[in-house]
């Protein structure tokens, strides 16, 4: 299976090597770097690349790359969703998945890693599992471990390893007992010229932090469940009680985890929350182009649009934008071309709006395409879809916990064509 | 030298051997010292240092070596810095003189007593593992440690060592006996962690030690440790392939494992080591079916891809008769569309049956295997994974493996993934790219999420335009292409290259829509980007290709092109085209070719070949005006500087320019060039990639990877079904090993036979999937005796195998026998003389097959399949031939019990009266009667019983695994007397061992929250061979939950559970046609589902219609005015909500199924059902 691993930087420095079976030089990278020379951008990189004696599969995750090296075949998808299980441990671990903060933890990512396969296959993924085996470091334990003479790396076997809820630690204490949970919505969108909506969907996600002590049983049922179209879970939810009750029935893992994703069924009309008048233009001839932007709520159900941002990939011709924005503030950069306007909250009195003149580079042609728009946002205390989560009981354990519920929604990919 | 004794003596030889390594290296070391004199000064240096060295390699003592290296640590450590790159050059012996001396002070703290410094020191090293830097001068200093109490650095020891092991093998045996002792551990943990040490060590001398180890770890106690054993196999197979033999033994011990930790790991090491041997699986392919939700999720992928080819090789293709169908056009196709019942396994075996007895017929009707039932039903909940491997492994398999009518359910997981990482995304979007080209229709609702983000990265881009084209028809090209507009006006100019390609793939595709492309396509040849045009150019040649004269127009635009369009791929298009049609634009190509001939000394290589094609070819028709054109290309290309464009013009000029030498070729030129040419088909790349294995890495390089395992073809006849038979669950056997052994003494061979063969793979292949809860709580208590079991269960299938060779003769012999005995029985004879005459006359009715089955079980079983169905269409005879048989029924049932010249009942698949057609008031009392229950409150309309002529029985426990004890069940469709809210479930027992058992009654019920059981009353004995039933009670709270209970008898307990099918969730209420339709107009909107069907040809009249959906579900019949529709109504048992179904027919056979309830999950199921009972 996977063979061995890179972890390597923007700039195309390997700063971490691990093999799980015998060493492969180093070298095979170049193949990687040819292609990533041939790529221009780095989200253009194949995944998957051959090369005479061996196949490299990457990921890009925080401007790093995730290069593993494997020499027999294996489902890609495995490799692929193993690294972003390594890139996601380490973000739980560290809090950032950056290549400083792997430098500055070398030794434990090392270990983390030595944890997670054994001979290229995965040994020990969950999170909950390898916190037992190698703790986080934190300032208060790295104290005492100097001074006690204690070390990060647990000597016994965590019992989630052999239990059938391998994701869940054993002996959970805490003195506050409390479950969160959040559910996030995305609205994922095209909408054409005109304004007329061309695909639109919502994916939702529930994210949810609970610390409860010992084991708990959780029940989270839904006022409508039936919104729910496609579904996928964390392990521990029970799919049969699913099935048959549309309730969310599970012994949840200690911590931060995603419980599920779904995605609201099509029938539902999507609400569009925020309409957009765009007016972008270039004259055919002399070196210059207009813009124009006013944004306004729509469907918002009577909640305020905050975080609004507009983003807009410039045609490489446009030099310049000489703007004026009624509200928020916007920057222009050289380099990549993106106008970035961050509006903030919406004011439905009054409308926001960035206008003004784009200088293009003389001589070049009229860009045929006007850029689209892509525009981020979020509305709190709301699920767009209408899903409202009905209660929460527990069952297995005597204290009465404190419970929570937040609503969000967002932008995923929502698109505006021009 | 045994096993045993190279264990122990090989510490202490390698003990010796690094002894002598290490004298070696000192021993080098003087020799060497000389050489390095050059540096002058150093030299002195160099023996000072020499003791703290030796000091170092003995297990440190002093410390003082310290000081010694840090004292000249100014001067010394720059010469050695200049020194490092030669030494990783060159190796070898400066390595072992200077490196030391690097690491000093890491060494030093090595050797110190604190574990503070030690794990300082191994941190250091092992951060320089992790940056790639070498540290294999460290080896020694470092595998003393290996035996360190602090865990922490013992882990990174071991790092080290697997790490540099290989490079230093002598030195590394060092460390061996610490792993030994390790091994022997109380604690798991560190048990494991030895065996992955040790086993990753790739040094050979240790492979009988690592192999020994394993053996060991491999009936551990703790399954953590066997599941590391599982993960050394592959390690040990990868340094020592001679081992095959001897890991294979383990692997197979492993393979049959009951827990979920090792499943994963085990079938890992099988498909890293062999692969090929399939029939290690046999036995265990059950359990991991069963096994598969609970195992973590890598183990998951593993197992299904694997699960996926060993069905290839076991199982029939369930497509097998869509071709058949097509050229038939029958109506009796063998069903397997859709299922969600979970429990029609029995159903599924009684076709089985019927597929041997319809053998002898031409077509062989398809029948799935339960085994490939099983692994489809238990893989797909897998498909809400959250894990994009399991759900793309699932999605295979369904694909490979499902009925065609049941591939569609992975579409909206693999879509639903399109929302992960762009990396999934580009895996995901080949292999949909690949199954679109085969399944359309299964993306087609999905459509939009393929569309285009501006955002996309490319590669995504392309393949989602991949996806667009294959996915394109007649009913969605309008919106595809009003997509494809948008694209081309894309920044991303590959993307736009890309999307005209798409375009032209489309036009090639759909007729309909050719035109409007070409024209799209010919606007596109004014943009200002070349690139596009020059793409437009290519695609609208190949368009033209397909109907050339209607577009002259069109070409001559081309023409004009010539002039700007600098591409040289297009401009050849451009002049190809011209010389193929030039009889459409005769006035413009020789002045085309007068403008080539002017700058084909500039023209790129593809362009001078086309304009020596264009030349021959006006030459040919055209010769007057090009004549002089032609020969003055002909010329230039003559002297051209590449040898191919010389040929071709050497060539040209020889078969065009008659001459006296090439007479006889000439007159074929004209053949020869204007030959016509047929269109190009454009095609997508992901054609006929479906012969890899989807979601593996072959399929997306599409080229064969190593290791890859290819899918095998399905077989053309299913290999035996009954090598999976896992005869007896092990804890029966265990206890009653002897018991059974003595058995087999004194029965005769015969009787014992005949008690086992004929059901015993039959029931027992049925049993094991309705049960699956059951074989796994069976596994967990078998514990540790599964070993020496292990001999005796290939002993027992053998003999079944056997057994199975002989079972025709015993059958014909049987048959004799049991005739002989009806003949005693006159009026039993006369019956079946009755029976055999209606046979003759093919009204097949119920009461013939019963007393059918008497004769031959198998025949029997498949027939009353037959006669479900058959019986719709000849109702009206049935009912001749049933009138007289019915009161004989009786009579043979008691007769049956008097019989004891043979046991009877076990050839009966359901020996009770229930299976009995009870298809009027009368019988239907008797069941009544027999069980000795009152009818409390009937208000059953006769219209709710009759047409339910068939109830199933399904298992709740076999013979085998009984011991002797057979258990059945059905829904008797009565209402539970003792409470209104439950349902009533009749069960059968039949004992069949030659003790009596005693006390059966039932314990320890499991039930989801809110179901409520009322046990049977307990039976205190049911002597040998006898039979009898019993009524329990159960709340299913409107769900399809199964209840799990413990059966006991005085000696056993079985784990057994009741799932009832949805129809059996309801009661049948009484209403009238305006009730109805008042209650209907309540439950509108998200209440009410409706399907369109088309009904089975049997299936045509009311009657039919009427049987079907009693059959499916217990409701009653509501009068109604219109004969074109059927109205059923019921309340669900314990919820009491309406369930209202209606069924309207057309003309033509098509008709719409509506139901209205307000549960929606007992709605969509019953529509799932009832469907399914109407379309089959």
């Amino acid at each position: 299976m996977i063979h061995s691993l890179f972890l390597i930087n923007y700039t195309g420095d390997i700063f971490l090597e691990k093999h799980w079976k015998s060493v492969i030089n180093r070298s095979v990278c170049d193949y990687f770097f040819e292609a990533k020379e041939k790529a221009l951008e780095p989200e253009n990189v194949p995944p998957i690349l051959q090369t005479p004696h061996h196949y490299l599969i990457n990921i890009y995750r925080g401007k790093l790359f995730f290069l593993a090296v494997i020499q027999t075949e294996v489902p890609p998808l495995f490799v692929i969703e193993f690294l972003h299980k390594v890139a996601d441990t380490l973000q739980d671990y560290f809090g950032d998945c950056s290549e400083g903060v792997i430098k500055d933890n070398l030794v434990t990512v090392y270990e983390i890693l030595e944890e997670m396969l054994d001979n290229g296959f995965p040994l020990a993924t969950e999170s909950n599992v390898l916190q037992e085996m190698i703790r986080p470091p934190t300032i208060l334990r790295s104290v005492v471990n100097t001074l006690t003479g204690g070390s990060n790396v647990g000597d016994t076997l965590p019992t989630g390893q052999l239990s059938n809820i391998p994701w869940r630690r054993a002996g959970v204490k805490y003195t506050n007992n409390e479950a969160y949970f959040d559910v996030i919505e995305e609205i994922d969108a095209i909408l054409d010229k005109s304004g007329s909506t061309v695909f639109a969907e919502i994916q939702g996600v529930i994210e949810a932090c609970v610390r409860l002590t010992g084991m708990p049983d959780l029940t989270l049922s839904f006022m409508n469940p039936r919104l729910l179209d496609d579904v996928s879970f964390h392990p521990c939810v029970r799919f049969k009680r699913w099935e048959s009750e549309r309730v969310l029935s599970f012994i949840p893992p200690d911590g931060n985890f995603t419980l599920m994703t779904y995605h609201v069924s099509s029938q539902n009309l999507v609400a569009i929350p925020v309409y957009v008048k765009q007016n972008i233009s270039f004259m055919e001839t002399g070196s210059c182009g207009r813009l124009d932007i006013t944004i306004g709520p729509k469907q918002t159900m009577g909640k305020t649009v905050e975080g609004l941002l507009v983003t807009i990939h410039m045609p490489k011709a446009v030099l310049s934008a000489n703007l004026t924005a009624t509200q928020g503030n916007y920057t222009y950069d050289l380099a990549t071309k993106v106008l970035v306007w961050d509006v903030g909250k919406l004011n439905p009195q009054k409308l926001p709006n960035l206008r003004g003149s784009l200088s293009v580079q003389s001589g070049a042609p009229k860009p045929e395409e006007n850029p689209s728009l892509n525009i981020d946002m979020k509305i709190q205390q709301l699920a767009i879809s209408g899903l409202k989560v009905n209660r929460l009981d527990m069952y297995g354990e005597k204290y009465k916990p404190f419970k929570g519920v937040k609503y969000l929604t967002r932008a995923g990919k929502f698109q505006v064509r021009t | 030298m045994t096993a045993m004794q190279k264990l122990l003596q090989l510490p202490v030889s390698a003990v010796n051997m690094v002894k002598t390594v290490q004298s070696q290296v000192q021993g080098h070391e003087e020799d060497k010292s000389p050489v390095l004199t050059p540096d002058g000064g150093q030299q002195t240096w160099y023996s000072a240092l020499r003791p703290d060295e030796l000091r170092h390699l003995r297990s440190g003592s002093s410390s003082a070596g310290g000081g010694g290296g840090g004292g000249c640590g100014g001067d010394g450590g720059r010469d050695q810095e200049e020194r490092a790159p030669l030494e990783e050059g060159g190796g070898g012996n400066g390595s072992s003189q200077s490196q030391p001396l690097r690491h000093d002070d890491l060494k030093e703290m090595l050797d110190s007593n604190k574990d503070s410094l030690k794990l300082e020191a191994m941190k250091r090293i092992v951060a320089m593992i992790a940056r790639g830097k070498n540290a294999s001068d460290l080896f020694p200093a470092v595998v003393k440690n290996v035996a360190c109490k602090n865990i922490e650095v013992k882990k990174l020891v071991y790092v080290y060592l697997v790490r540099y092991a290989e490079e230093q093998q002598d030195l590394a045996l060092l460390s061996i006996s610490t792993f030994q002792r390790g091994l022997k551990d109380p604690n798991q943990l560190i048990r494991a962690s030895a065996l992955r040490v040790l086993s990753s060590i790739r040094v050979t001398i240790i492979v009988p030690i690592m192999m020994l180890a394993i053996k060991e770890a491999a009936s551990d106690m703790s399954p953590y440790v066997r599941k590391t054993a599982a993960h050394a196999i592959p390690k040990l197979y990868s340094l020592d392939p001679d081992q095959k033999d001897q890991l294979i033994e383990v692997i197979e011990k492993l393979l049959a494992d009951k827990t979920t930790l090792v499943a994963g790991s085990v079938v890992m090491a099988f498909e890293e080591v062999c692969p090929e041997r399939i029939d290690l699986i046999h036995k265990n392919y059950r359990k991991l079916c069963n096994l598969l939700i609970d195992v973590e999720e890598w183990g998951q992928v593993v197992i299904i891809n694997m699960l996926t080819r060993y069905a290839r090789t076991q199982f029939l293709n369930p497509n097998i008769n869509e071709s058949l169908l097509e050229e038939g056009g029958s109506g009796d196709k063998t069903f397997y569309g859709s299922d969600g019942n979970d429990d029609d396994d029995e159903d599924e075996e009684d076709k089985e049956k019927k597929a041997e007895a319809a053998a002898l017929a031409k077509r062989k009707p398809y029948v799935m295997d339960p085994d490939h039932r099983l692994l489809l039903r238990n893989t797909k909940p897998l498909l809400q994974s959250r894990n994009a491997a399991v759900v793309m492994a699932v999605a295979q398999l369904y694909f490979h493996l499902a009925p065609k009518a049941e591939v569609g359910v992975i579409a909206k997981a693999l879509v639903r993934l399109l929302r992960s990482h762009s990396e999934v995304q580009y895996v995901v979007l080949q292999n949909v790219a690949t199954m679109t080209i085969k399944r359309r229709g299964m993306f087609e609702p999905y459509l939009k999420s393929f569309y285009i983000r501006s955002t996309d990265p490319t590669q995504i881009k392309i393949l989602k335009l991949e996806v667009l084209t294959n996915l394109a028809n007649e009913t969605n090209i309008s919106t595809i292409l009003r997509e494809f507009q948008t694209y081309i006006k894309s920044v991303d100019k590959d993307f736009v290259a890309a999307t005209i390609q798409a375009i032209g793939r489309c036009a090639t595709n759909i007729g309909e829509v050719r035109d409007t492309c070409l024209n799209g396509l010919v606007q596109l040849l004014s943009n200002r980007d070349e690139l596009v045009v020059a793409e437009s150019v290519v695609v609208i040649k190949k368009l033209l290709q397909m109907q050339p004269e209607k577009h002259s127009d069109i070409i001559k635009h081309m023409a004009k092109l010539t002039d700007n369009i600098q591409v040289p791929m297009a401009r050849a298009s451009i002049l190809w085209l011209i010389g193929e049609y030039c009889e459409h634009v005769p006035k413009i190509a020789p002045d085309v070719l007068r403008k080539m001939a002017k700058s084909f000394t500039n023209e790129e290589d593809i362009v001078k070949l086309q304009i020596l094609n264009l030349a021959a070819k006006l030459y040919l028709t055209n010769s007057k005006q090009t004549k002089l054109l032609t020969q003055y290309v002909l010329n230039l290309a003559k002297y051209d500087q590449n040898y191919d464009i010389r040929d071709r013009a050497r060539f040209i000029r020889q078969l065009i320019v008659p001459t006296e030498k090439s007479g006889a070729l000439s007159k074929y030129a004209k053949k020869l060039f204007l030959a016509l040419k047929p269109a190009p088909v454009l095609e997508s790349p992901f054609k006929d990639r479906d012969h890899f294995q989807l979601g593996s890495l072959s399929h997306l390089l599409n080229a064969k990877a190593g290791g890859y395992q290819e899918l095998p073809d399905w077989p053309e006849a299913a290999p035996d079904p009954s090598v999976r038979n896992v005869e007896v669950p092990e804890w029966t056997k265990c206890s009653s090993r002897e018991k059974r052994k003595e058995k087999k003494v004194e029965k005769p061979f015969y009787s014992d036979s005949e008690g086992e063969s004929g059901p015993t793979e039959s029931a027992d292949s049925e049993s094991y999937s309705s049960s699956g809860s059951d074989s796994a709580s069976a596994s967990a208590e078998s514990g540790s005796g599964s070993q020496s079991e292990e001999s005796e269960d290939a002993s027992d299938s053998e003999e079944e195998e056997e057994e199975e060779d002989k079972k025709k003769v015993w059958k014909k012999e049987f048959k004799k026998l049991a005739q002989g005995s009806e003949s005693e029985q006159s009026s039993e004879s006369d019956e079946r003389k009755r029976a055999r005459k209606s046979k003759q006359q093919k009204s097949e009715s119920e009461s013939e097959t019963d007393g059918d089955e008497e004769s031959d079980s198998e025949s029997s079983q498949s027939e009353s399949d037959d006669s479900e169905s058959e019986v719709d269409v000849k109702n009206k005879k049935a009912v001749q031939s049933k009138a007289p048989s019915k009161p004989v029924i009786k009579e043979t049932k008691k007769e049956k019990k008097e019989m004891s010249l043979l046991d009877l009942d076990d050839f009966e698949p359901a020996p009770s009266p229930q299976v009995t057609p009870v298809n009027s008031f009368l019988s239907s009392s008797l069941v009544t009667d027999l069980e000795g229950l009152s009818l409390s409150d009937s208000v059953l309309s006769p219209a709710a019983i009759s047409p339910s002529g068939t109830q199933k029985c399904y298992e709740l426990l076999h013979r085998i695994s009984g011991e002797g004890l057979s258990v059945e069940y059905c829904f008797s469709r009565q209402p539970f007397g003792p409470d209104a809210n439950m349902v009533a479930v009749q069960m059968h027992f039949a004992n069949s061992a030659a003790t009596d058992a005693k006390n059966l009654h039932m314990e320890d019920v499991k039930l989801q929250s809110g179901m409520r059981v009322t046990d049977f009353p307990e039976i205190e004995l049911l002597p040998a061979g006898e039979t009898t039933t019993a009524v329990m009670g159960i709340d299913f709270c409107d769900s399809t939950q199964a209840a799990n209970f413990q059966l006991c008898t005085h000696s056993r307990k079985f784990f057994v559970s009741i799932q009832p099918p949805v129809g059996e969730l309801m009661k049948p209420v009484f209403m009238t046609e305006n009730e109805f339709k008042k209650e209907q107009g309540q439950l509108m909107g998200m209440n009410e589902i409706t399907e369109k069907l088309t009904l089975d040809v049997k299936c045509r009249n009311e009657h039919a219609i009427v049987q079907r959906v009693s059959a499916a579900a217990n409701l009653s019949r509501v009068p109604c005015g219109s004969d074109k529709e059927c109205r059923f109504a019921g309340r669900t048992v314990s919820g009491g909500s309406l369930v209202l179904v209606t069924v309207a027919t057309e003309e033509d056979g098509s008709a719409r199924l509506t139901l209205n309830c307000e549960k929606m999950v007992i709605g969509t199921m019953l529509v799932k059902d009832v469907l399914l009972a109407l379309t089959q």
